[in-house]
């Protein structure tokens, strides 16, 4: 399916909607999609909002986003987000912070089905004071306190992988982050994928993900570029270190996003506007 | 060969990670260390980064913590839930090794917010990451960071995870796990808490720095050991690994296929 068509299909205005991919694989084509398209007010859940969720929230697509680190990985902050809790710009951003155990946590329990995560976490910390989603439990067993957190069933889950077959299945490979947790533990689920081939030819033991569980497949070359496919292209820092002035205020920030993603129709003529053929 | 305070900094910390020791490394400072260890001493440490790849061997450092270079060489790739559940909240871990924006006299660490309030902060940082459950699952931490008035306060803006709390056995009673930060290493010596109060204490001052300019860079009153130690000076071999290792880095991320 086009990428475009899945997006309008499934992804609609005020929806809960995750985009994984921990540092690897991340969507961005779709994110740039979800852009290009308008949507408004969502709720966008994400471990690590980086570069994407910075264009989609600069944009004005968020309501509010669920997290555990927004940041430029290895380069500093993401001047959008920060723009938008510190000062409201565009529109006032609602947060609900948590850690990164807690966010695989509760993706995991959206995934099993059951109402809440538990763990062993916040021990200590001013996070709890701050979301109240985490709270405490004795344990039934043992009056051990522990963290407790409810489930994530986003209403869309949109992810990268390098391969799906004719069929729909899908195949991760490399760092596969919480990627199958949020597919399963969504009401609906997009995969873009580098390639679609005859064969998966699937190790018994690889990250797989059942065509019966996964809504539209859509097959976006580069579609996670500037992160990366292990196997078909690397990480591209020099764009990631770039991004910092890009974003770091308003006006070229809007300007750039005109220019390479409301300016471009598909992926393949955004990597075209940046200078990638 | 002449160093930096940076570079002593990275070396000292790497010099502290015995061979085989199990590390959960955070990105930046400590991940260069720990590399460092392994390239020099330690061979056979155990580097788990929270992208889930364990047994981590980069050739270069990772820009990102999802880097495909910490996966390619690694012993094996696990989720990130598996990473958080069987491998840190399983108690498998022995050196959670952190970074941070500010420390406060207990170790406790802020990663989130400075200045304000939580809501309208001054400055938004990243956040938590996987620091507070790292911190309070490790059987010890240590912290690596630039020591200044800005990073070495008397209060936190906002605790993210937990060190020794409120000192003394606070920490014991808040149910975390582990002996939490027992080293911080910063460009001017190294801190450990005390054995009783658990108020971090000069212990250690690297060559050139006095007593007074450790404690000008500290926002609180800072506490130094009677048999304070001298650190030794980098080796010749110690800073040809380092300056290898980050001019290969360099090198690797600057590279892009990206026309300006």
């Amino acid at each position: 399916m086009p990428l475009a068509d899945a997006v309008s299909r499934f992804v609609k205005d005020g929806q809960t909607l995750a985009m994984e991919g921990f540092t690897h694989l991340i969507p961005f084509a779709a994110g740039h999609e979800v852009i290009r398209q308008g949507r408004r007010d969502l709720m966008l859940v994400r471990m690590t909002p980086d570069i994407i969720y910075d264009q989609m929230i600069g944009m004005g697509c968020a309501r509010g986003v669920v997290f555990s680190w927004g940041g430029n990985p290895g380069v500093g902050s993401i001047h959008r987000f920060r723009d938008a809790i510190q000062n409201e710009w565009p529109r006032p951003l609602a947060i609900q912070e948590h850690s990164h155990a807690d966010m695989a946590g509760r993706y995991q329990a959206g995934a099993s089905g059951l109402p809440f995560s538990v763990l062993r976490g916040y021990v200590g910390s001013d996070l709890p004071k701050h979301n109240e989603n985490i709270r405490t439990i004795a344990c039934p067993f043992t009056g051990e306190k522990l963290a407790a957190t409810p489930a994530i069933n986003p209403d869309v889950t949109v992810i990268h992988a390098q391969q799906a077959d004719r069929k729909g299945n899908v195949l991760i490979t490399g760092i596969v982050g919480i990627q199958k947790e949020a597919v399963l533990a969504a009401k609906s689920s997009i995969v873009t994928v580098e390639e679609v081939v005859d064969d998966l030819d699937a190790p018994m033991n690889a990250c797989f993900i059942p065509h019966w569980v996964v809504n539209a497949v859509c097959e976006v070359p580069r579609g996670a570029h500037p992160s990366y496919a292990h196997g078909y292209y690397g990480r591209d820092n020099a764009f990631c270190k770039s991004w910092d002035a890009i974003s770091r205020e308003r006006d070229p920030f809007l300007e750039w996003m005109k220019n390479h993603v409301l300016g471009t129709r598909t992926h393949g003529e955004f990597m075209e506007s940046i200078g990638i053929p | 060969m002449s160093y930096t305070p940076s570079e002593i900094m990275t070396i000292e910390a790497a010099r502290r990670l015995a061979n085989g020791t199990v590390c959960f490394v955070g990105i930046g400072l400590p991940s260069a260390a720990a590399n460092l260890a392994r390239l020099t001493h330690a061979p056979d440490v155990v580097l788990i980064y929270e992208s889930g790849t364990i047994g981590a061997k980069p050739d270069v450092l990772p820009l990102s913590i999802g880097d495909g270079e910490l996966a390619e060489h690694a012993d094996t790739v696990v989720s990130v839930p598996e990473i958080f559940r069987y491998w840190l909240q399983g108690g498998r871990v022995d050196v959670g090794f952190l970074g941070a924006a500010q420390v406060d006299r207990f170790g406790n660490i802020n990663t989130t917010v400075i200045g304000g309030d939580y809501a309208k902060p001054r400055v938004r940082l990243p956040g938590a990451g996987g620091a507070p459950e790292i911190a309070s699952n490790a059987k010890e931490t240590w912290i690596i960071i630039k020591q200044t008035k800005r990073s070495f306060v008397a209060k936190l803006d906002f605790l993210t995870s937990i060190g020794h709390l409120e000192g003394g056995d606070s920490r014991a009673r808040s149910g975390a796990r582990g002996a939490g930060p027992t080293a911080v290493i910063t460009d001017m010596g190294v801190l450990a808490p005390d054995p009783v109060t658990r108020e971090l204490t000069l212990v250690a001052i690297h060559p050139g720095i006095t007593v007074e300019e450790a404690r000008a860079n500290t926002g609180w009153d800072l506490k130094v050991a009677p048999n304070l130690a001298m650190t030794a000076a980098p080796t010749d071999q110690e800073l040809a690994t380092l300056r290898e290792l980050q001019e290969k880095t360099a090198k690797a991320h600057g590279t892009s296929a990206v026309s300006e």
